[in-house]
C-alpha cells in the first residue's frame, strides 16, 4: 500500500493505495466520486474522463500512484456556487444526452475543448470528441451543445466581425 | 396540443417546461427533467451502489467456442487471500429457460454455470467472490480448466448441413427450429408465373450492442425477513423478478429487483443472464450484499448479440411493375444456447413485416433457427424488424435497378394506399397494419434532399469520374409489443400488457406509477407530459416513478417501441378513470347530477356555470381528508389499469441518403442523410428526435462500420472495442429530420412508437446509396458492413477501377 495526496474538486484527501489501483476506481470507489464512469478497459470509450492538473484525461489510465500530489476535477466539482457551467446547460437544452451514462466524460472532454478552442466548426467538435463514444445520441445534439455553449462562453461573431458579448445564459 | 414546426435546418427546438402553458405541454419539446441529475454526477448507476459488508464477484468464462471440460482447479484462486469462495456448477446448478416457446422448438438446457461441456467463447465457468474487485478479477485467472477441445461450427448454414459438431443432443443438426410464414404455394406460383424475378442473397452481420454502461447487478439478501433485493441493469425489473423466482427459486413476493439509472439497453437489457442470476444466488447464500461489474470485454462475449441472419430472398415482379410475390428463406443463428427471447426475433418479429411497406399478394418465409459456437443470440434494437426490412428494402431496390425504374417510382407505385388501412398482408396475421400514408413522407424525403437535384449532379460528375449514390429506402415496422394472448399463443411466457397506477396525493399533487422501465428514453418527462395533459394538473406537480418492483405493482418492460404506446396509454387510461371519479366526486362536493358536470383544464364545474367549480386539489381533500364521499364510493382517488393492445403499431417513414464512394480506396462520405418518420402524434418532439438520430447512428453503424466475427474455433476476433468499430461523432453524419403525423386507433394517443425506427430503416438506405454510386462498376450488392476494403474488391471484382 502506498500512501498519496490527492485534491478533488477542490479538497485533499489523503489516501493509502495499492500500485494497482486505476484512478478512476480510487475515485468511485473509496472517495465516492461516482459521477465518472467505467464503460471500458481499453481506454476507448471516455466515460472515465475527469481533468487532472487542468487537462481532460482518462482515469482508467492513470495509477492512482502516478497522481499523487495532482488536482484532479470531477463532473461532481464543475458548477458553481450550485449553478451548472455553461456546457452541462447547453447539454440539457440541446438534449445532448439519453441515457446520461457517456455524459460526465462528455462534458469533460467538453469543457476542456472549449477552454482552447472559442470558436469551433461542426467537423472540429466531433474530432475533439473522438475519445468520447455515445451509443445513444447519434452524437449531433452532443455538437450541438458544445457549439451553443462555444457562443456563450466566448461570445458569438457579430456580422460586422465584432464579438457580441453574452449576458447571463 | 402544441404544434411545434420541426424546423428541420436545426433541428427541433427544445424549450423549458416553465415557459409551456398548461394546455400545450403534450406536444411540447420540454427539456427533460431527468438531465440534471445525469449532467452532475448525482445519478446512480448500479457500479455507484456501495453496501456495507460487500462483496465482489467475478466470473471464469470459457476461452474455448466449443469443448468438453475435464477438470477445474479452483484451489489455487480459493487459497488467495481476499478470496471467499469459488463456485461452480457443483454448487449452482440451475439452467436459464427460455421464455418463448415457439411451437416445435428443440429446447435445449442452458446452465448458469457449464458442467461437462462449453459451446460458446463467454459460457461461464466458474465464480469467484472476493472482498474487492481486483482480487475477484485475479482470482478468476488462478482458475486452472483443462479441456478437451471440440471441431467448432460458427456458421448457421454450415451448423445444419449434417456434418458439423453438434451442440446439443436435443437439437438433431443443430436445428433449433423451423418455421413458416405466409401463403406458399401462391408465392410459389407468383414467381412461377413473373414476368420479372430478382434475386438477392444477403448477410445481416452480428452486432454487439455496445450499450456504454456494462452490465451489472447489486445484490442484497436479508435473513431475518427471507426479502431478497437486486439492483441491476435491466429493462424489465418485473419479469426479472419472476425469472428469479424460476432459476433460484426465491418467492416472488419476497423479492425486489430495481433498476436505478440504466446506461442504455437496446434490448442486451432485457434478458436473463447467468451474471445476475448467480449474483442474486450468492447474496442469498453468503448472506451479504454482493456486487457484480461486467467488464466490457466479458459483455462481447456474454451479452446477446443482435441480427446473425443469411438469407436468400426471390421478388416477382409484373411488367407492369407490380411486386406479385416475394419468397424468403432465412438461417438465423441462435448461437451456443437460446436465450430469453430468441426464437421470436427471426420468426414473429421478423416474418409478419416482410411485405413492408407494399400490396403483395403473395409472401413466404422459411427460418431456420441454427445452433453454432458463438455467442447467445436475441432481441436487439428492432429485433427481427431490421433484418425483414433489410430484405425487403434492398430487394425491391435492386428490383428497380433491374427494371430501370427509378427507385422511388417503385416504390411509390407498390405502397400500399391510404384507403386500404387496416391492410393485413399474407405474412401479418391477425395483425392489420393500422394506418399509414407512405407517399407523404415519400414525398417529403424527395423534396428535403432535393431528390431531381441530386440525380442530375451525380450525372454530372460521373463525366468528372467521381461516383456520388442516392440511397432511398422506405420502411414499415410493428412494434408497441405486444397483444398478449396471440403472443401467448405463440409461445410467450409472460404477458405484454402495461400497468400503471395514477395516484392522488392528499394535497392534490399526481404521483404515476408505470411499469414500462426507462433506460435514456426520458419517460419521466414525457410520460409526466401525458398525465398533465389528461388531468390538467401543472406539469411540475406531477411525478413519474418506474423500476422499483416494490413502488410499481406489476409491468412489463422498455423494449419494443412499446413504453408510450402501451405504457402511455396505460397512464392515459388511468388518469381517465380517476376523472371519471373525479366527475363523482365533484358532483358530491357541488350537490349536483355527475351527468351536469363538466370537465375542462383540471377544473370539474357545472354545466353553463363555469364558476361553480372544484379541482383537484378540493377533490383529493375531500376523497382523503373529510371522507366526504358519495355514500356508495370508496375514499382514495386512484385508479389502476392493466392496457393490453389489440394490436402492434406500424410506424413508417422514408430516409435518404447521399453519398460519395472513392473507387481507388473504397472510402465512403455520407454527405447527406435526410429521415422523414410517421410515429403518431409527438408526446415530446426533441425526444422523439433524439430516437431517430441515435437510432440512425446505430443503423449506420450496422451499414458502415460494425460487425461481429468469429474464427472457424469460435474465438470472438472483435473480442474489444479496439477491434469492433462503435462508431465515434465523427462516423456519424448530421442528420435532418421531420415528420408526419398518421395516428394509430389501436390505442388512446394514437401514438406508434420510435425507438427502434432509425435502426429498421437506415442500413438499407445507405447500402442502397452505396449501390448506386457503384452502379458504373456493375456493383448489384455489398454486404455489410461496407467497409473500404468490401467497396473496394466489389468494384474491382467486376472489372472496374484501377
Amino acid at each position: 500500500m502506498t500512501d498519496i495526496t490527492l485534491t478533488v474538486n477542490g479538497n485533499e484527501h489523503e489516501l493509502d493505495v495499492e500500485p494497482r489501483e486505476l484512478l478512476i476506481h480510487t475515485l468511485r470507489d473509496e472517495m465516492g466520486y461516482t459521477g465518472p464512469n467505467v464503460g471500458c478497459e481499453t481506454s476507448m470509450c471516455g466515460a472515465c474522463t475527469v481533468h487532472m492538473d487542468g487537462d481532460p484525461v482518462k482515469a482508467c489510465t492513470i495509477l492512482s500512484v502516478q497522481a499523487d500530489g495532482s488536482e484532479v476535477t470531477t463532473i461532481e466539482g464543475l458548477g458553481e456556487d450550485g449553478k451548472m457551467h455553461p456546457l452541462q446547460k447547453s447539454f440539457q437544452e440541446e438534449h445532448g444526452l439519453q441515457c446520461g451514462y457517456c455524459t460526465p466524460g462528455m462534458v469533460m472532454t467538453g469543457v476542456g475543448f472549449l477552454e482552447d478552442n472559442a470558436d469551433p466548426e461542426r467537423e472540429e467538435i466531433r474530432e475533439a470528441l473522438e475519445g468520447n463514444l455515445c451509443r445513444c445520441t447519434g452524437y449531433q445534439n452532443i455538437v450541438n451543445a458544445v457549439e451553443t455553449a462555444a457562443d456563450k462562453m466566448h461570445g458569438a461573431t457579430a456580422t460586422d466581425g465584432g464579438v457580441i458579448e453574452e449576458g447571463g445564459d | 396540443m402544441a404544434a411545434e414546426e420541426a424546423d428541420t435546418s436545426e433541428g427541433v427546438r427544445s424549450i423549458d417546461a416553465d415557459e409551456v402553458d398548461a394546455d400545450e405541454i403534450l406536444g411540447s419539446a420540454i427539456e427533460r427533467r431527468e438531465d440534471p441529475a445525469l449532467l452532475t454526477g448525482d445519478a446512480e448507476f448500479t457500479d455507484d451502489i456501495q453496501k456495507r459488508n460487500m462483496v465482489h464477484l467475478s466470473f471464469l468464462p470459457s476461452q474455448h467456442g466449443h469443448a468438453r471440460i475435464e477438470s477445474i482447479d479452483t484451489s489455487e484462486a480459493e487459497a488467495m487471500d481476499g478470496v471467499i469462495d469459488v463456485y461452480t456448477h457443483e454448487e449452482m446448478d440451475v439452467a436459464l429457460p427460455c421464455g418463448f416457446q415457439l411451437e416445435g422448438l428443440n429446447d435445449a438446457p442452458f446452465p448458469a454455470l457449464a458442467s461437462e461441456r462449453v459451446r460458446y467463447q463467454g459460457d461461464y465457468i466458474a465464480a469467484v467472490v472476493a472482498e474487492d474487485r481486483y482480487t475477484a478479477g485475479e482470482a478468476t485467472d488462478r482458475i486452472d480448466v483443462e479441456y478437451d477441445r471440440l471441431d467448432a461450427v460458427v456458421d448457421p448454414v454450415e451448423a445444419v448441413e449434417g456434418d458439423a459438431p453438434t451442440l446439443h443432443e436435443e437439437c438433431p443438426d443443430n436445428v433449433a427450429f423451423e418455421w413458416d410464414i405466409g401463403n406458399e404455394d401462391e408465392t410459389k406460383q407468383a414467381l412461377e408465373e413473373a414476368d420479372e424475378v430478382v434475386e438477392i442473397e444477403l448477410e445481416n452481420q452480428r452486432l454487439i450492442p455496445n450499450a456504454m454502461e456494462s452490465r451489472a447487478a447489486v445484490a442484497d439478501y436479508n435473513p431475518s425477513d427471507d426479502e431478497l433485493e437486486v439492483h441491476m441493469t435491466s429493462q424489465n425489473p418485473h419479469l426479472h423478478r419472476v425469472l428469479f423466482t424460476l432459476t433460484i427459486g426465491h418467492p416472488e413476493h419476497k423479492t425486489r429487483v430495481v433498476a436505478p439509472d440504466v446506461g442504455g439497453g437496446f434490448g442486451s437489457k432485457i434478458h436473463q443472464y447467468a451474471g445476475e442470476v448467480l449474483t442474486a444466488w450468492t447474496a442469498k447464500r453468503l448472506e451479504r450484499p454482493v456486487k457484480w461489474q461486467a467488464t466490457r470485454t466479458e459483455t462481447y462475449l456474454t451479452d446477446a448479440h443482435g441480427r446473425a441472419h443469411s438469407t436468400t430472398a426471390r421478388l416477382a415482379v409484373d411488367e407492369d411493375n407490380s411486386i406479385t410475390g416475394l419468397d424468403v428463406e432465412t438461417y438465423a443463428n441462435m448461437g451456443g444456447y437460446l436465450s430469453t427471447f430468441a426464437p421470436l426475433i427471426p420468426t414473429y418479429l421478423y416474418g409478419p413485416v416482410l411485405s413492408g411497406a407494399y400490396e403483395i399478394p403473395a409472401v413466404c418465409c422459411h427460418v431456420t433457427g441454427a445452433h453454432t459456437n458463438t455467442s447467445p443470440t436475441d432481441a436487439y434494437r428492432g429485433a427481427g424488424r431490421p433484418e425483414a426490412l433489410y430484405v425487403v428494402e434492398r430487394i425491391v431496390d435492386k428490383a428497380a435497378r433491374e427494371l430501370g425504374v427509378d427507385p422511388a417510382e417503385f416504390r411509390r407505385e407498390n405502397f400500399i394506399p391510404p384507403e386500404k388501412f387496416p391492410y393485413e398482408t399474407p405474412v401479418s396475421h391477425p395483425f392489420p397494419y393500422d394506418s399509414g400514408d407512405y407517399e407523404k413522407t415519400l414525398d417529403r424525403a424527395l423534396e428535403m434532399v432535393g431528390y431531381e437535384d441530386q440525380k442530375n449532379r451525380q450525372a454530372e460528375l460521373r463525366e468528372e469520374d467521381r461516383y456520388i449514390g442516392i440511397g432511398v429506402s422506405h420502411y414499415i415496422e410493428a412494434c408497441g409489443v405486444a397483444p398478449s394472448q396471440q403472443w401467448s399463443d405463440w409461445g410467450a411466457g409472460v404477458g405484454h400488457w402495461e400497468c400503471s397506477v395514477v395516484r392522488f396525493k392528499r394535497t392534490g399533487t399526481v404521483k404515476v406509477h408505470v411499469g414500462t422501465s426507462g433506460h435514456g428514453q426520458g419517460h419521466l418527462t414525457s410520460f409526466a407530459q401525458i398525465a398533465a395533459d389528461r388531468l390538467g394538473v401543472p406539469y411540475e406537480n406531477i411525478e413519474v416513478v418506474e423500476g422499483d418492483t416494490d413502488e410499481i405493482p406489476e409491468g412489463t418492460g422498455t423494449y419494443g417501441s412499446r413504453s408510450a404506446a402501451v405504457g402511455g396509454s396505460a397512464i392515459a387510461k388511468s388518469c381517465d378513470k380517476v376523472i371519471e371519479k373525479g366527475h363523482e366526486l365533484a358532483a358530491h362536493q357541488l350537490e349536483a347530477d355527475p351527468e351536469d358536470i363538466e370537465f375542462d383544464d383540471g377544473e370539474f364545474h357545472l354545466a353553463g356555470a363555469p364558476e361553480e367549480s372544484v379541482g383537484w386539489a378540493d377533490l383529493a381533500a375531500g376523497a382523503y381528508l373529510t371522507g366526504d364521499v358519495p355514500e356508495d364510493m370508496e375514499p382514495g382517488l386512484e385508479a389502476t389499469t392493466y392496457f393490453d393492445p389489440d394490436n402492434y403499431t406500424f410506424p413508417f417513414g422514408t430516409h435518404i441518403c447521399v453519398v460519395e464512394v472513392d473507387p481507388d480506396t473504397g472510402e465512403i462520405d455520407v454527405e447527406r442523410y435526410v429521415a422523414v418518420d410517421d410515429c403518431g402524434p409527438q408526446i415530446n418532439p426533441k425526444i422523439v428526435e433524439g430516437q431517430i438520430h441515435g437510432g440512425i447512428a446505430q443503423g449506420l453503424g450496422q451499414a458502415l462500420y460494425e460487425g461481429a466475427e468469429y474464427d472457424e474455433n469460435g474465438q470472438l476476433l472483435t473480442g474489444s472495442m479496439q477491434d469492433y468499430t462503435v462508431p465515434k461523432a465523427m462516423h456519424v453524419p448530421d442528420i435532418e429530420t421531420d415528420s408526419t403525423v398518421t395516428e394509430s386507433p389501436h390505442n388512446p394517443l394514437g401514438v406508434k412508437g420510435v425507438g427502434e425506427a432509425g435502426t429498421i430503416a437506415a442500413p438499407q438506405t445507405a447500402v442502397n446509396a452505396v449501390v448506386d454510386a457503384l452502379e458504373p462498376f456493375g456493383v448489384e450488392h455489398i454486404d455489410m458492413p461496407l467497409t473500404e476494403e468490401r467497396v473496394w474488391r466489389a468494384i474491382h471484382e467486376n472489372g472496374g477501377g484501377d
